[in-house]
């Protein structure tokens, strides 16, 4: 299989630690930074091609290679100059695909109007705040395959409606099931048969429609 | 009156925001002119007779509170090319405002817009192009006309 060739636009030091990660996953990596003495650092320190320009000027963007990319990752301090690099890339040189930082939230929905797909950490952030806030049982919290799935680690208290109760009888909503359980530190896979009690860490699996119904059967949260 | 044909939009106060902006309230037209550092209005005539809103244009929350939807024409001329860019896309394409006019200064950029219903002015290309039509003038006609 070809590697995939990933265009990063990036600063400080989320540019190295970025890079390093996809280069690990088995990326080619090119890296366009803007300060020279960055560059040399990055050239040194990562498996990556480092090209030293703006990235947000077209003539940079063809000179890395752009035009050649799988992926565009646009992820400088700006929100103007993240959308100015995804929209050379896809416009001019074709990437297929180009994924823009936002900081400004409201950017996320305008970005995407422009026909540029963009995320915002903070958005991110505060919807995990937000889920945990809700439950405070869940211990933490993994969206899998871009959200379509979500898997919670749940602790049962001992006032949990779920305590004593066996798999079969929890009547879970249809999308939501109990993966695997924590009992101490061993691992048990629950059959209907399985009784749960104080403590159990449950893996709970469920879309993220199902999830607030599953955990709110299980362990009675919100109050 | 209809509110929306008469307002104009500058997004950017230097030197050329501010003598548009300047230029066009004296025309009676009414407008609104947005810069992030309120010592650009000093850029303004002293009877500029519109408004003045201090913010970051790429934030959707300082052009709706200036009002930038209800404008019939926008102008974006900061000094930054990639906000320029931007704002020009967001005024037009999200808020809807039917004309939108950006200066960008590099000529590279500039071909981002083809097909993305933002007007463009280039300062860099106008000034090459009336350089070199001064130059294809001899002497003696430039000599005469001043």
């Amino acid at each position: 299989m070809t590697k995939l060739r990933v265009l990063l636009a990036a600063e400080g030091q989320l540019a190295y630690f970025l890079g390093r990660s996809l280069v690990a996953r088995g990326a080619r990596v090119t890296v366009i930074h803007p300060d020279r003495e960055e560059c040399v650092a990055l050239a040194r320190r990562l498996e990556a091609s480092v090209i030293h320009g703006d990235p947000t000027d077209p003539r940079v963007l063809d000179e890395a290679g752009a035009g050649g990319a799988d992926l565009v990752l646009a992820l400088t301090a700006a929100d103007e100059r993240n959308l100015a690099i995804c929209q050379h890339a896809r416009r001019r040189f074709g990437v297929a695909r180009a994924l823009a930082g936002v900081s400004d939230p409201e950017n996320e929905d305008v970005f995407r109007r422009l026909g540029i797909d963009a995320f915002s950490p903070i958005r991110f952030v505060t919807c995990l705040v937000e889920q945990r806030a809700d439950f405070g049982s869940i211990a933490s919290l993994m969206p899998v395959a871009s959200g379509a799935v979500n898997v919670a680690d749940v602790r049962l208290a001992p006032d949990a409606p779920a305590c004593g109760a066996k798999i079969r009888d929890l009547d879970l909503p249809p999308g939501a099931l109990v993966g695997c359980i924590l009992r101490g530190d061993r691992p048990v896979v629950p059959g209907g048969d399985t009784e749960l009690t104080a403590g159990d860490h449950l893996l709970v699996i469920a879309t993220p429609d199902r999830q607030r119904a599953a955990l709110l059967r299980l362990t009675g949260e919100p109050a | 009156m209809n509110g929306r044909s008469r307002l104009h939009a500058i997004i950017g106060c230097g030197r050329f925001g501010g003598h548009l902006a300047g230029h066009l309230a004296r025309k009676d037209y009414d407008v609104v002119v947005i810069d992030a550092d309120e010592r650009a209005f000093d850029k303004l005539p002293l009877q500029f007779g519109g408004f003045r809103v201090t913010g970051d244009a790429t934030r959707m929350e300082t052009l709706r509170q200036a009002g930038v939807e209800r404008a019939a024409v926008a102008v974006v001329a900061t000094r930054d090319d990639n906000v320029n860019m931007m704002v020009a896309q967001v005024v037009r394409r999200v808020l809807g405002v039917p004309r939108v006019i950006a200066r960008v200064f590099d000529p590279a950029r500039e071909a981002l817009y083809h097909g993305l219903e933002v007007e463009t002015i280039c300062p860099t290309l106008v000034a090459a192009s009336e350089c070199f039509a001064l130059l294809a003038k001899p002497e003696t006609a430039r000599r005469s006309a001043s």
